[in-house]
Parts: structure tokens; sequence; C-alpha cells
């Protein structure tokens, strides 16, 4: 059974390296803000004893005054995992940083949430629609949508 | 960078779109059913012929399904089409993969509008006479999706279909009732008549 990392225990870490970088901290996620969100996810993936080798998945949630964004990690050296979050407030144009550059597997989950939720990753090669077509209006899974 | 020549172009991404885009504006209104001409009794007597009665036995006895199964439905269509109900006792044991040799199409399941471009190809391909049978709620109304923003509500908006057969999935039985129906509705069928 892998192992459900805490994140309070992981944010001492990323504290200690990014200072002021965690918002928040509990038993079961650990979210920090955006800005640093693609420097904490490397330092995750490389730092030996944590070593997320493998982006389970991503996904978006719609609070209506933000987006959140979670990843869920894994080690498959470790077999521990780790809910990662990152929130962005803007409605108009909420931006994240890409994660593609660490994970390929982020290609298509980040394309399926800039499609339906409408969230822009930089630094992703190839931000386009992938489930809907080229035209279509609006992001479906907001909140806002109908 | 090497990475960029493995996504498709975004040209013919933005030209996909603008076809989806287009049929949508056409497919507001459903698309009459062919059944004008089973009302006309008097005008199919005046004109029924031994050769029409001839050719719509052929007709009705071989029909050829086209591969098109866009979703669920199409493995109660598989289980109709295997030993248990056995379709060939209708002569429909052939299921051609080429459009150029159906005459029939059974819309087993929901269809999305990007979906809907390649369904009415594969349509428009099939030589005439060529019949459709709208097999389960999706087929019929667009069934639970049927205000979604991204399914089609009927298949009815883009192409004339002939037959209903309701359910979600319909059991084997229904769809062979279905095609039953499709059979008697092709014997009335005229040569002169003004649908098909």
């Amino acid at each position: 059974m892998t192992l459900a990392l805490s994140g309070s225990d992981i944010a001492k870490q990323i504290e200690e390296k990014f200072p002021g970088s965690v918002v928040e901290a509990t038993d079961q996620n650990l979210m920090v803000e955006a800005e640093s969100l693609f420097d904490i996810a490397g330092y995750l993936k490389d730092t030996p004893g944590l070593d997320f080798d493998y982006l389970t998945l991503i996904t978006a949630v719609d609070y209506l005054d933000c987006f959140e964004v979670v990843y869920n990690l894994t080690s498959i050296k470790h077999n521990h995992s780790l809910v990662l979050k990152a929130r962005c407030y803007s409605r108009q144009n909420p931006t994240l940083p890409s994660v593609v550059g660490l994970w390929r597997t982020a290609d298509f989950q980040e394309r399926e949430i800039y499609d339906l939720m409408g969230i822009s990753f930089e630094g992703h090669p190839n931000l386009k629609r992938i489930v809907l077509w080229e035209g279509f209006e609006g992001h479906p899974l907001r909140k806002d949508f109908l | 960078m090497e990475i960029e020549e493995v996504y498709s172009s975004r040209q013919l991404d933005e030209k996909e779109g603008r076809q989806i885009n287009e049929l949508i504006d056409r497919s507001q209104q459903p698309i009459p059913d062919p059944d004008r001409w089973l009302e006309e009794e008097l005008e199919r007597n005046i004109l029924l012929t031994s050769v029409d009665a001839i050719l719509n036995w052929a007709r009705r006895s071989s029909l050829w399904t086209v591969v098109a199964f866009p979703a669920c439905c199409a493995f109660e269509f598989i289980t109709t089409e295997a030993s248990r109900f056995d379709l060939s006792r209708f002569g429909m044991e052939i299921i051609r993969a080429s459009p150029r040799q159906a005459d029939l199409m059974i819309t087993a399941g929901t269809l999305t509008w990007k979906m809907a471009p390649q369904i009415k190809r594969i349509y428009d391909q099939m030589a005439e006479p060529k019949w459709v049978i709208a097999m389960g709620a999706c087929a019929v109304s667009g069934g639970i999706f049927a205000s979604s923003y991204s399914v089609v509500p009927g298949y009815n908006r883009i192409i004339p279909v002939d037959v209903y057969v309701p359910g979600c999935p319909p059991r084997p039985e229904a769809l062979i009732y279905g095609i039953r129906m499709l059979q008697e509705k092709i014997a009335r069928q005229s040569l002169i008549a003004e649908d098909k």
C-alpha cells in the first residue's frame, strides 16, 4: 500500500528551502504559492528521500472565488504519495506554471484543464483544446458556464 | 523543438473546429423522418408492381450494417449479432467496414458534435437506398445528455432516421423488433415514391 505522506512534514522542508511559499499544510495535502509551484515541484521530484518521480494525475476545482489545481504525486521508488495544491484567484485569466518539463504526463492533463476549466499553463509546449473543438465558446466545467 | 513536431497542427484543429461549428449551425432543427410515402395508400396501390415486391424483398432480406458505433449501445448490437440472438437469421450477418457496401446504419450510442461530421460523412458515403435505425435513448433524443453542450440531441439532427428503438440500452430483442419494423417499412416502399 502506498504511504500517503503528511503535507505538514514536507511543508517544513519546503519552508526551509523556499521561505514563504507554503500557503497551507495539513495531514492530507500541501498548498503552495502559484509563483513557486514549478520550483517546488522540481524539488519534490529530484530531492533524495522524496523522489516523486510519477505524476498520478492533475485535476482542477472551481471554488468561484478561486481555481484550485491539484497534483497527485507518487514516488515509485519509495512507494509514497503526496497531494500538492495551488490556487489562482483571477477569473479572467487564471495562470499557473506548467509542469510538463518535469512530468510528461502533465501534457494532456493540463490541456484538458485548459479546455474545460480555462486555466492557462505557462510554459506548456502545445496549450490548446484537447476534448472540445477549436472555436467552442467558454469552458464548460466552470461553475458559471451556464 | 523536437517535441513540437509530434503535435497536430493548429491550422488543422481550427479547420476541424470551423466544420463542427458550421454543422451545429446547420443542424438546429431535426430532419423530418422519411415516412411520408407510408400514408400514401392510394398512390401506392396504383403504382404497385411485382418489380417493387421483388426488389423490396431482396433489399429487406439482406440489410448490411455499416461499422459506425460511437458508444456503448454497440455492445448490445454485438450481442445481437452473436450466437445467442443470431442476427444472421434476418440476412444481416455481414457488417461492412466500408460504407460503400452497406445499406443500413445502426446508430448505436451517444454522438458528440465533435464526432458528428464523421458520422454524417459515413452516411453520405453509403450508396442509395439506405436506411437508419436510431438505437438507444441517446440516438433517439440525446438521452440523459440531451441538454449537454457537446452532445447531438438525436441523430435526426444530422441524418434522416427511419426507425427509433428506445432503451438505455435497448435489449437485443428490442433491436431485432426494430429491424423487423424496418423490414416491414421497406416492404411497403415503391420505386416511384417521392422519398427514396
